[in-house]
């Protein structure tokens, strides 16, 4: 299964993924990642059995960890395919097809949230 | 030279025989034949675009209440409508706010809820006369039940639009969409090769008068657009249209984060091929038609041009900035468009559509002015202390207490050898470093991501930042961001309470 990790600034300096992975001999297997002062960010997959423990090693130090298997969703009425969403999609969910129809890959969402604060139309959720 | 009379075209619409191609279709008609064999082989290239468009709105006459009311306020789904218009007439305007929803809904949604038929709320009040003794009044309605419901948008379809990116280190939530920092991203406007007053610059068949599609409907172009600015290609129209013969297809309300409603509208324009010259004209391209690229980190109305860019460059998803390359966002549906420029001309080939020359044509030569401003807005410079107290990283925190007790400031910036701003530490830094028993250096306790401010910028921009950023001073730096002064909330309160604004 695909995890994010988010890590606030007061913890981002501490080795928390390293500990998490020692302490429970989970295989994290990370795709993306983003550090800096004020935050970090990771994408990782994990096995099934896993997570448990991991979730709650990393939780215990701090760390937010969400699962994501509900990825970003269109209303087609409400989309007017502008692709606003386009441009702030940290994971380039949204493209263009050659008609100029807004192309959708959930399967590449990390449930960030940011195409929905973007979105004039309110057309894209998250919520099942 | 070929040229064309409008009755020339209209004649071929009502005996069906009419050419009608869009905007798109002219491009490369003109580049694989000839300006001369496209004038005569085209008659109509027909324009279309769908945007945010937020200087939208509506006149509505709601007819005559018993007891009678004269209206002096009035809410539409707790939207107001300005009413100083007689009795019974207000104009609802696109990016008014709800009362009580605020940025979700706004005047862009009642107006969107009324095409869609759906009934909506209203609240009149008064204050009595002996013609109108009613004082308030509350009832619920469609738009069948107004008398008239007419959209009246005194600035659409502008030519071209300016491009935003945001250059400073924090996210900005404007009517351009999310912007990311550090230029992450870019957002534009406008349909390019298939905008309506990009097809015709010279404004030789679009003025008062022209029939256009609005919204979904038969409109008109009634003249110029408010801020039309044809000397930099930044022409506008204002436009009029039956909104009880519309669709919610073609007119959606919107809301931006941050910013509030706005209106997105349909508008299709038919451009007559009377000549040469107007056919050449609408063989423009996405990669002939220049815009600026304008940074929206500076908030001021003089925003500086980070460079100039192609709706060709725009469309391709990716520009360069400075060496980076930037994804690109459309907030206007170029999908959308081409359905209009595509439905106006299936609409003009069925007959169902006729041309109309103006009566009068777009102005040529309207300048767009800034606000001449009667009171002087102070700026950072006139009211920071310049008195500053600096401190260095290697500092120790005991120094720091030491400053903070005998300056008076609750806030010293960290500059390195050659003062420049690298930290601020404050009262509270101290307080919470001496707490957790964890003082030494001033580098090891102050904040790195120092909110600033310039000499040169508004004293209400300061305050907005102080705001935002829940900071109670700003260290005032100049370009080489060496530390120049310091601005307080104190010196800001003390500022407005001279003035008697408080």
């Amino acid at each position: 299964m695909k995890i994010r990790i988010d890590i606030s600034s007061d913890i981002v300096g501490k080795p928390i993924v390293a500990e998490s992975i020692v302490e429970t001999g989970a295989l994290l297997n990370i795709s993306q990642a983003h550090l800096d002062s004020t935050r970090g960010e990771l994408v990782a997959d994990i096995e099934n059995e896993k997570y448990t423990d991991i979730n709650k090693a990393l939780t215990k130090r701090g760390a937010k960890v969400t699962v994501l298997d509900t990825p970003i969703i269109r209303d087609e009425d409400e989309c007017i395919e502008c692709g606003a969403c386009i441009s702030v999609c940290p994971v380039d969910v949204f493209s263009f097809e050659a008609d100029w129809s807004l192309k959708v890959e959930q399967e590449k969402c990390i449930q960030c949230g940011t195409c929905i604060q973007m979105c004039p139309h309110n057309a894209l959720s998250l919520e099942r | 030279m070929v040229k064309k009379s409008i009755h020339d075209i209209n004649r071929k619409i009502e005996e069906g025989n009419v050419r009608v191609v869009t905007a798109e279709e002219m491009v490369d008609i003109v580049k694989v034949t000839s300006v001369s064999e496209a004038t005569k082989e085209v008659d109509v290239v027909t324009t279309g675009t769908f945007g945010a468009m937020c200087s939208s709105g509506a006149w509505l006459n709601f007819g005559h209440s018993d007891p009678p009311i004269k209206m002096k306020k009035v809410w539409l789904n707790d939207v107001e409508a300005y009413t100083g218009v007689a009795a019974i007439d207000a104009y609802i305007g696109a990016t008014q706010l709800s009362d009580s929803m605020g940025i979700e809904y706004g005047g862009a949604h009642v107006i969107e809820d009324l095409i869609r038929g759906k009934s909506v709320d209203v609240h009149a009040t008064s204050y009595g006369t002996d013609c109108y003794p009613r004082k308030m009044l509350n009832t619920t309605l469609t738009i069948d039940d107004l008398n008239q419901a007419i959209m009246q948008n005194p600035r659409n379809a502008y030519q071209k639009y300016n491009v935003a990116t945001n250059s400073s280190n924090t996210t900005l939530k404007t009517y351009m969409g999310i912007l990311l920092p550090n230029n992450g991203n870019v957002t534009y406007s406008g349909a390019g090769v298939l905008s309506p007053l990009s097809n015709d610059p010279n404004y030789e068949t679009i003025g008062t008068g022209t029939r256009i599609l609005l919204g979904g409907s038969q409109g008109y172009v009634t003249g110029i657009g408010t801020q039309h600015s044809p000397e930099t290609n930044f022409g506008t129209m204002m436009v009029q249209g039956d909104m009880k013969r519309m669709s919610p297809e073609y007119v959606k309300a919107a809301s931006f984060e941050g910013y509030g409603t706005s209106l997105y509208v349909g508008i299709g324009v038919p451009i007559p091929i009377l000549n040469e010259d107007i056919a050449r004209a609408t063989a423009v391209s996405d990669d002939d038609i220049v815009t600026n690229i304008l940074d929206y980190g500076v908030p001021s109305r003089n925003r500086p041009t980070i460079r100039q860019v192609t709706y060709g460059e725009l469309r391709s998803g990716m520009i360069d900035i400075a060496g980076k390359e930037v994804p690109t966002s459309s907030l206007s549906s170029f999908k959308k468009s081409r359905q209009i420029a595509s439905e106006l001309k299936e609409s003009i080939i069925q007959g169902d559509f006729n041309l109309t020359l103006p009566v009068e044509r777009l102005s040529s030569k309207t300048v767009n002015r800034p606000m001449k401003q009667t009171s002087v807005n102070p700026l950072v410079g006139d009211i920071m202390s310049e008195s500053v107290v600096t401190i260095k990283e290697n500092a120790s925190t005991y120094e720091a207490a030491n400053k903070i007790m005998t300056c008076s400031f609750n806030h010293l910036p960290v500059v390195s050898d050659k003062n420049i701003l690298t930290g601020i530490v404050t009262a509270w830094d101290i307080s919470k470093a001496v707490a957790k028993k964890e003082f030494d250096f001033v580098g090891n306790i102050m904040t790195r991501n120092v909110i600033t401010a310039t000499p040169n910028e508004p004293i209400d921009i300061a305050a907005y930042r102080l705001d935002q950023n829940l900071v109670s001073a700003l260290p005032v730096i100049d370009d080489k961001r060496n530390v120049v002064g310091i601005i307080t909330s104190d010196d800001i309160s003390k500022l407005l309470a001279r003035r008697g604004n408080l």
